[in-house]
């Protein structure tokens, strides 16, 4: 029962909501909005959820020493103080919350991916080389774009703008589109084989080839 | 040749820097034809039209995104548009307020009146199935808790069709719920505003005309900041952009360099 009957409500509800989309009658319509409105819900719990796994995996740590244990200490203790902060004075600008959010998380996280740029620049001259004719290709349409998608390109020639343009507009969106149509064929048979209940993975058991 | 990275980064923090401490500025150039139509579109909505911004980035993505909202934003303000502001992802919730409180009070626009800030909705496809249908019972309240019906922001928008445009900020590939679902199903009128390493997935959209114009990274802030002659963060930050790209170029073509000169060396 316990797989048969998980199984059985992923086949009524996938099914339904499949024929919905094509039939525009109002008694699908109200069945989407339920389903849709049941699905908000779920996802709330589901964040309560993640709450509880984040708290029960670094209490984990800390109890047990595991490296980096300290850190777990910082995540529960920012954690809690942000939730606590947050509901004693709100969150409109001027509160603790809001200050804590913009001065503190905003430069962190920004500065955690400002890091990517001097990664870059380093990476680019360490491995961005001309082995081959096709690495060649690569290297000078990464110059013609990242020349002619700032506004050094056009003062240095008007025509590595246009260059850029082409390049983004017909072989990339040509290779874009055929990885776009991939992924989607690909959705729709892994959502098929969900909805029929040969793919079983996501409720925790093996699948059925 | 070996470059100890140490000066690479060293070399890139002086480009980027260099630009704001001596307040040097490279011009723009023109506008981008997908830049141009989300400018174009909003100039052709009338006046209390609504167009709605969805906020779904946090801090790490905010140098790019958020002169985006601003600038769209001041434009709808200016035009005497409204403005609904939500996001999807938590981060969002104070990037959408910070964005549309900062446009408004160049413009006097009034929160509740003018413009609404909606808040964060968990559930991310099932909101955005869910307003295809009926915004207020997705939303019941604007972030601070008023109810929808007491907004005048909000007086008579109920589904996608009411809206003038819809524009989602993001740095994620959210945007192609937005496409698959508000889009297709519902034909929202949908723009985008995404990172440069996204725009390109964004392409086949705007080719199929699923999205009406995109707002590519920050020069597309820079852009739009330009159309409406406001220069803010993005048109500041255009300049440090170009050196550090210049900079990232000269060390590939050090490394190649070096690289041929090893390689015949070795022959």
């Amino acid at each position: 029962m316990r797989l048969q009957v998980p199984l059985a409500i992923t086949f009524i509800v996938g099914l339904v909501m499949l024929v919905q989309f094509f039939v525009p009658h109002k008694v699908g319509e109200d069945v989407m909005d339920a389903l849709t409105a049941w699905a908000r819900i779920i996802g709330a719990f589901a964040l309560v959820l993640g709450i509880g796994s984040l708290f029960q995996r670094h209490l984990e740590r800390m109890r047990r020493r595991r490296e980096g244990w300290q850190y777990s200490i910082v995540t529960l203790l920012s954690f809690t103080v942000m939730v606590i902060v947050g509901l004693a004075w709100g969150k409109e600008k001027g509160s603790p919350f809001n200050w804590a959010f913009t001065n503190i998380q905003v430069p962190l996280d920004a500065s955690m991916f400002s890091l990517l740029a001097f990664f870059v620049a380093s990476a680019a001259y360490r491995s961005f080389r001309a082995r081959s004719p096709e690495s060649t290709l690569l290297l000078l349409a990464a110059v013609v774009v990242m020349l002619g998608r700032v506004p050094i390109g056009e003062q240095l020639s008007p025509r590595l703008p246009e260059a850029t343009e082409w390049i983004m507009s017909v072989p990339t969106v040509a290779a874009k589109r055929g990885i776009l149509f991939g992924v989607a064929l690909g959705a729709i048979a892994t959502s098929l084989r969900i909805i029929v209940g040969i793919e079983r993975s996501h409720l925790g058991v093996e699948s059925r080839t | 040749m070996r470059i100890d990275r140490r000066l690479i980064y060293l070399a890139i923090a002086a480009v980027v820097a260099a630009p704001f401490v001596f307040n040097w500025t490279l011009p723009l150039g023109s506008a981008s034809p997908r830049t141009r139509a989300i400018y174009r579109h909003i100039e052709a909505l009338p006046p209390r039209s609504a167009i709605m911004i969805c906020f779904d980035y946090g801090p790490a993505s905010m140098p790019e995104l958020h002169p985006m909202g601003i600038a769209l934003a001041r434009h709808a303000f200016s035009r005497k548009l409204r403005v609904i502001g939500l996001t999807l992802g938590p981060e969002g919730l104070i990037m959408a307020q910070n964005a549309l409180s900062a446009a408004a009070k160049d413009y006097g626009a009034r929160e509740g009146e003018d413009w609404v800030n909606l808040g964060y909705k968990p559930g991310f496809i099932s909101v955005i199935l869910g307003m295809g249908t009926d915004i207020p019972k997705v939303f019941r309240t604007d972030h601070r808790g008023v109810p929808i019906a007491e907004l005048r922001a909000m007086e008579g928008i109920r589904t996608y069709a009411d809206l003038g445009l819809v524009v989602e900020l993001t740095a994620s590939p959210a945007i192609n719920d937005w496409v698959v679902f508000a889009q297709s199903r519902f034909h929202a009128k949908l723009a985008g505003g995404v990172t440069a390493v996204m725009a390109t997935d964004m392409y086949p959209y705007l080719q199929a005309g699923q999205l009406i114009g995109l707002l590519n990274g920050l020069k597309g802030a820079a852009e739009y900041e330009a159309l409406i002659r406001h220069p803010g963060l993005a048109s500041l930050g255009m300049t440090s952009q170009s050196f550090a790209h210049v900079a990232i170029l000269a060390f590939v073509v050090l490394g190649n360099i070096g690289y041929f000169a090893t390689r015949r060396r070795r022959r």
